[in-house]
């Protein structure tokens, strides 16, 4: 425990500054991953543990495409689309098989995902560290805010994240076919009777959130180092901010995932040993005192 | 009924443990010694997971919590120097109970996932108190400095061959535990829990009080699969409460089946036995592994005793059809009488 030194962090505007650009990068990616891991246990009921091996998978391809093309654009568009194509075809040829099984097959089919999907890339890029660096786009000066300097790319990350959510709620809430996905959600059995083809749109659900992983993944690429362990580290904390913000609940996880973010950051200086055990007290905490979580709804089946 | 059904079990016992005791002596590799130590204390810790998985239909996350918790208060306790064996062994179990009755208090008012992911979470925060706790339990290096074993009773563990017999008979008489639960009147109510909790709250059964205390049993039984472990190893890592560790304990349970009793033993033999031939042949054991859990999810749709066990039943189904009407009629009697 260090808290003369969280203390001291605080009181300086720079350091802080510093802090809670770190904080927001480290919420929005988590929101990304979280808020796609919740639309589809939302809309599908099924909790998709090999959610962090999409983000993974969209962390290198962007890098991969960086790589061929050094177009960020082309990079981030290959890993977003790439991870929701992967997705749309683990839904469609596995997931699928185990609907309305017991729980214990669902995990069990997605610990043997990522078991593939980190030998796999262990094979395709090799078990070392890659670094993508920073795209030519983003090579500006920092920019300065109350004395703490923030690299633009952050700046980025957090506006487009914030973009992309905007965008996922209001297609949920204001549109036609985000009306039918809800419908989906709760009553399968009559949206399939109104003529609906309900395997493709869980389908669709599906590669759109494995998308919102990808998002996150090749976003992450040119901050983070990427391992072939990189999703499972991701995927336990985008877990606590799926059941703190409830799960289902997209505005929730934007809230649970900056909770998370600022634990994370400020705990770095202040409890760095025992940042998990904060985190996965709040869990707990908020397990006890509302199961369904901070803005979750009790599942209507 | 019951006390025959007992004294079979007691005769399959004795049995078993002479063969684990024996077998050493025939195979005298001491790598086999270590290899059954070893998956009797994982397997142990999957059996008694089981009690919640397959028995009560509580998916916890979060056993691996009184496994570490066996592991480190026995190896506390016996580097303290202050305590025989025995004795530590005691406290720890106990102790470990009332940890598990603390945190099963909390948890099995949840449902569901909900439970899942709680049982995680207090596991993780355990975790996280071993690496935060230096002074106490060595963070991340681990309990070190060995776990001393002095003699008790004339008997002393410090040879391999000792201390092998030694968790040989704890293994057995855990396991002897753990058959008279599955089999006695409280396992079927927690039978009933798992298939139709209504009924079982109309029947008058206290649910949460049943489950409570299925809850503590397994929480016991694991802290002794980690003293096994701690035993064997001579420290403490907290590694043991790492959630893999949850994981790779259902893995067993799912590998070998949850319906069968020694379902979980079996899965725990199969994993180690698949992690060590392919990782002979290949660096990237996961990839094949992980084909190999898609086969049986995907092909099997259970575990692969539960499919033996099932399969077996349908051919004596299907041989017994075309003989006699009369006895086929009663057949079909005899089933309705168990049914």
């Amino acid at each position: 425990m260090n808290l003369e030194a969280l203390a001291s962090c605080l009181s300086s505007s720079a350091c802080a500054v510093t802090q809670i650009s770190t904080a927001l990068i480290i919420g929005m990616l988590l929101f990304m991953v979280a808020s796609g891991l919740s639309l589809i246990f939302g809309v599908l009921g099924v909790i998709n543990f090999a959610h962090g091996a999409f983000y993974m998978a969209g962390a290198y391809i962007a890098f991969f495409t960086y790589q061929a093309t050094s177009s960020f654009l082309l990079a981030f568009l290959a890993g977003a689309l790439g991870a929701g194509l992967i997705g749309v075809i683990f839904e469609r040829f596995i997931i699928s098989k185990v609907y309305g099984k017991d729980i214990l097959m669902q995990l069990l089919v997605c610990y043997a995902i990522i078991l593939i999907f980190d030998d796999l890339v262990k094979i395709i890029a090799g078990p070392e560290y890659k670094m993508m660096g920073m795209p030519d786009v983003f090579a500006l000066p920092p920019l300065e805010f109350a004395g703490g300097f923030v690299p633009a790319y952050y700046v980025f990350m957090i506006v487009a994240s914030l973009l992309i959510g905007a965008m996922l709620w209001l297609a949920i809430e204001k549109t036609r076919i985000g009306k039918i996905i809800r419908a989906l959600a709760i009553n399968p059995q009559m949206v399939g009777a109104l003529g609906i083809n309900t395997t493709l749109l869980y389908a669709a659900v599906f590669g759109v959130g494995s998308m919102l992983a990808g998002i996150a993944g090749s976003l992450a690429a040119p901050t983070r180092t990427l391992t072939p362990g990189m999703g499972l580290s991701i995927l336990i904390e985008s877990f606590i901010v799926t059941v703190i913000g409830g799960m289902g609940s997209i505005v929730g996880a934007l809230i649970a995932a900056l909770l998370i973010g600022f634990t994370r950051a400020f705990g770095a200086i202040g409890f760095p040993l025992f940042v998990d055990g904060i985190m996965f007290g709040m869990m707990a905490v908020v397990l006890i005192v509302k199961p369904s979580g901070l803005l979750g709804r009790e599942i209507a089946r | 009924m019951m006390k025959a059904g007992f004294l079979r079990d007691l005769l399959f016992a004795a049995a078993v443990l002479i063969v684990l005791i024996v077998v050493p002596f025939i195979f005298t590799k001491p790598s086999l010694r270590d290899f059954l130590i070893y998956v009797m204390a994982y397997g142990l810790l999957a059996m008694s997971l089981n009690l919640l998985v397959g028995l009560t239909g509580l998916v916890s996350f979060g056993h691996a919590a009184f496994f570490v918790s066996g592991a480190y208060m026995f190896g506390l306790l016996m580097q303290s120097g202050r305590v025989s064996i025995p004795v530590a062994i005691l406290v720890t179990v106990l102790g470990t109970a009332v940890l598990a009755l603390v945190i099963g208090a909390i948890c099995v008012r949840l449902k569901e996932i909900y439970f899942s992911f709680i049982t995680l979470a207090f596991q993780m925060f355990i975790h996280s108190i071993i690496l935060t706790w230096v002074s106490l339990t060595g963070g991340d290096q681990g309990l070190r400095g060995g776990i001393p074993r002095p003699p008790f009773f004339g008997i002393d563990l410090s040879s391999g061959v000792s201390l092998y017999i030694f968790s040989a008979c704890v293994f057995v008489v855990c396991i002897l535990i753990m058959r008279q639960v599955w089999q006695s009147p409280f396992g079927y109510t927690l039978r009933l829990i798992r298939d139709n909790p209504n009924r079982a709250n109309y029947l008058g059964v206290d649910i949460v009080r049943m489950k409570l205390g299925v809850f503590i049993l397994a929480g016991a039984m694991a802290s002794v699969a980690g003293i096994l472990l701690s035993l064997f190893v001579s420290g403490a890592y907290p590694e043991f409460g790492f959630w893999t560790t949850s994981g790779e304990a259902i893995f067993m349970i799912m590998l070998g089946g949850s319906q069968l009793f020694v379902g979980p033993i079996i899965g725990a033999i199969l994993l180690r036995l698949i992690e060590h031939f392919v990782s002979i042949y290949t660096e990237y054991h996961g990839l094949v592994l992980g084909i190999v859990i898609l086969a049986i999810v995907l092909g099997l749709r259970q575990g692969i005793a539960d499919y033996i066990v099932e399969f077996l039943q349908r051919r004596k189904e299907a041989r017994a059809a075309p003989a006699q009407d009369a006895s086929a009629k009663d057949a079909t009697f005899a089933k309705e009488r168990i049914a």
